[in-house]
């Protein structure tokens, strides 16, 4: 261990790799902007942004620690609705209306449930039986289950009928960012507490479930979110484009997104090069060997899992700002769990920088993949009608843009097979 | 009485089907989570290729003028299990053997699963389309009513078909892990790979044949799913959760929990959402004045129904996370 001071130990061949990396990166941007247009380039660009300060959050669970999350798609859609809620205005037709202390009495009623039920599950510390503290856990969180959902449901049915969904609280966007990070960190917490003594399968399974349930409930909680019909316009913490024209407004959202990235990513590096970032890499290599040198492991994998899930909910955040709409059925896994884990792993797991040039490239490859895509099949379409009379399918289309899961899944196995370290391997300084 | 056959018909019945398919499921992700070491993500989507197997040949035999007095797919299962088994050997082959062999972590095989999960969803669309199909090409299913003097229980074809195949799987598979040579290895490298090794168990051997059963029994949940309800290609998506529930439940690496974990779980999500205001409904008139009974007594929407698994789950991971059959926590 030569502290942080020392220069790098891998030689100048990488480097001169990763320059020309970047470069040919910065290349093909260019020629987006070239071919595209700028309006849309910088779009892509401050997408591809968010997705970035996603991907960074991936590496730091994945690289850092070894975590294995397949629920991105939970916390981004839980940090972007918890930012709607702060952001979005207010609706004094809830306020007014009889939903509210409806709404406020089963909040406390939620809140006591909660209480109990956490008093009854530490029943040992008084000296009860495991198993009885178990069954009667399990029986009290079932009755009070059944009590606050009794008590929820005249609240959002009066909602829905009177104010159509409860609005926001009309709060500045940082502050809404700010709750992202927040709401998706505690989802993580409880999570954690759950999975992370357990082998990283677990939390696999457990991830991939809490996301469906949090889409689930957002989907169908018309009162928070007003479900297919979408919350839209969403504040921009920038002046909107109806104000400066679309590509300023676009620009200075841009700059805010990578200002953020970069700040993030900055402060990452300067932790992992502390002596906290050297135990994470100890824990992550050489469990066993951490653990009886006295480390708290459970302690500091929650400390990241926490801490990747709250980058994710604000990632989720910027994304969903950006778009202007929140609607909690256009996330999906896809897009938002498995395209982010390929550019977590195709841009190097351990590494910020391979993820953030991972994000850029994969998803400015995605995006373009889509008119690819289609333009293929369509070519596909008429020269098997011209050369062998092939009567292609009406649904091609749909069909067509369905190639990109399998490509995606390829990318997966292929890079795991070849080029586990990704293309921008993690630099180990010794 | 005719509410007693409505619970039967939905609660009891609905219970069963789902919860054979999850325990079919189940015994082949926990096999190959005890012997490989790892959560096999692409399991549902091997159920969904193996239906489509089953479609395309039955529509294949169709074609040539072939009909027989039981559903065309029915015949062909034997085949589709064989195939699908053969399938599952490929993917090993080509997916997790190479990574396996270099000495990747589980957690790699994992990422690998959810890789191959992509390509065949994929595939699957790509080349059968988005929409749904119905799995009996020329004649409507048969149903058959068991009268019962009032409303009568119905079952269809598909579910007598999963559940006779089900408790047949069960008992084979139980004479095969007792009984035969390999069955016993199997349980050996499951026990403790390193000490079956040393003892000459032929490992190779014995992946093949976890692949082969986890193939086959997926084969008939697949294709039986596929049948009792419409073939979509998301269909074995949102069974993954609940099969993995069950996995867990039952305790990794004892295929007799998985079966009672598939169960389990089939039966409380299927009750969870149950309205058992219709079961309450005949005493209304023993009800004092002033009691009404609620329109919807279910535990759970049934749009929540995903909750219920997934709560199973938390639950066991935190009080008791060897399972129910006390199975490995690795």
């Amino acid at each position: 261990m030569t502290g942080a001071s020392a220069t790098p130990a891998a030689p100048a061949r990488p480097l001169r790799r990763e320059l020309l990396l970047v470069a040919a990166l910065l290349a093909l941007v260019a020629l987006v902007y070239a071919l595209q247009g700028s309006a849309y380039a910088t779009r892509m660009l401050v997408e591809a942004s968010a997705y970035a300060i996603i991907a960074v959050g991936l590496n730091i669970q994945w690289g850092y620690a070894g975590l294995f999350n397949v629920g991105i798609m939970g916390f981004i859609v839980a940090g972007a609705a918890a930012s709607v809620l702060m952001t979005v205005p207010v609706n004094p037709a809830f306020w007014a209306g009889s939903g509210a202390p409806l709404l406020g009495e089963a909040l406390v009623w939620l809140l006591g449930a909660a209480v109990v039920v956490a008093l009854v599950s530490q029943g040992r510390r008084i000296g009860l039986p495991k198993g009885l503290v178990t069954a009667s856990t399990l029986i009290v969180a079932a009755v009070a289950f059944t009590i606050v959902s009794a008590k929820f449901d005249p609240a959002t049915t009066a909602i829905e009928a009177g104010a159509g969904f409860i609005g926001g609280f009309g709060l500045p966007v940082a502050a809404g960012w700010i709750a992202a990070g927040l709401v998706a960190g505690a989802i993580a917490f409880v999570i954690g507490k759950i999975c992370l003594g357990l082998r990283a399968d677990y939390l696999a399974i457990a991830t991939l479930g809490i996301a469906q349930i949090i889409k689930t409930f957002l989907k169908n909680a018309d009162w928070l979110t007003r479900g297919t019909l979408t919350v839209s316009p969403l504040p921009w913490p920038v002046p909107t484009p109806g104000e400066i024209g679309f590509l300023w407004a676009r620009g200075l959202y841009l700059s805010l997104a990578a200002i953020i990235l970069v700040v993030v990513t900055l402060l990452l590096e300067r932790a992992y090069r502390a002596p906290w970032g050297r135990m994470m890499r100890a824990i992550r290599d050489n469990e066993a060997a951490a653990s009886s040198m006295g480390k708290n492991v459970d302690g500091r994998r929650m400390e990241i899992f926490v801490l990747g899930a709250m980058l994710m909910g604000l990632g989720g955040a910027v994304l969903v700002h950006f778009t202007s709409v929140f609607d909690p059925s256009g996330f999906v896994d896809l897009n938002h769990t498995f395209l982010i884990w390929v550019m977590v792993i195709l841009g190097g797991a351990g590494n910020n920088r391979g993820a953030i040039f991972g994000a850029v490239l994969v998803y400015i490859v995605w995006t373009m993949s889509e008119p690819a895509a289609l333009t293929l099949f369509s070519l596909a379409r008429d020269w098997g009608s011209a050369l062998f009379g092939w009567v292609a399918p009406a649904d091609l289309d749909s069909r067509a843009l369905q190639m990109r899961v399998f490509v995606i899944g390829l990318t997966i196995t292929l890079v795991l097979r070849f080029a586990p370290d990704g293309v921008l391997p993690e630099r180990l300084r010794h | 009485m005719d509410e007693l056959i409505f619970f039967i018909n939905r609660g009891v019945v609905g219970g069963l089907i789902i919860g054979s398919v999850y325990a079919l499921g189940a015994v082949g992700v926990t096999l190959i989570f005890g012997i490989l070491r790892f959560a096999h993500f692409a399991h549902g989507d091997m159920m969904t290729a193996s239906a489509f197997i089953a479609l395309a040949l039955a529509a294949i035999l169709s074609s040539l003028g072939i009909t027989l007095p039981i559903p065309l797919v029915l015949a062909l299962l034997p085949v589709v299990m064989v195939l699908t088994a053969l399938f599952a050997i490929g993917l090993d082959r080509a997916f997790y053997r190479p990574l396996r062999k270099r000495g990747a972590k589980p957690v790699v095989l994992v990422m690998a699963s959810i890789g191959v999960t992509l390509m065949l969803q994929g595939l699957i669309r790509l080349f059968a389309g988005t929409g749904s199909r119905d799995m009996y090409l020329d004649a409507p299913k048969t149903i058959f009513r068991i009268p019962t003097g009032g409303r009568p229980i119905v079952l269809t074809e598909p579910q007598v078909a999963l559940i006779a195949l089900t408790v047949l799987s069960v008992v084979a598979l139980h004479l095969f892990l007792t009984r035969s040579r390999l069955g016993k290895a199997m349980r050996a490298v499951s026990d403790n790979p390193d000490l079956a090794r040393v003892t000459g168990i032929p490992i190779e051997r014995v992946v093949k044949a976890t692949w082969a059963i986890g193939g086959g029994l997926a084969a008939i949940a697949g294709t039986m799913l596929a049948m009792d309800v419409q073939l979509k290609p998301d269909l074995a998506y949102n069974i993954l959760l609940p099969i993995f529930a069950a996995t867990i439940l039952g305790g990794i690496g004892q295929p007799y929990g998985a079966i009672a974990g598939g169960y389990l779980i089939g039966f409380a999500e299927t009750l969870a959402v149950f309205n058992f205001s219709v079961l309450l409904r005949p005493f209304r008139d023993l009800l004092p004045a002033g009691f009404e009974i609620p329109a919807s007594l279910a535990m759970v929407p049934t749009e929540y129904r995903l909750v219920v698994p997934f709560f199973i789950l938390v639950a066991v991971l935190i009080y008791r996370p060897t399972g129910i059959f006390k199975g490995r926590v690795f």
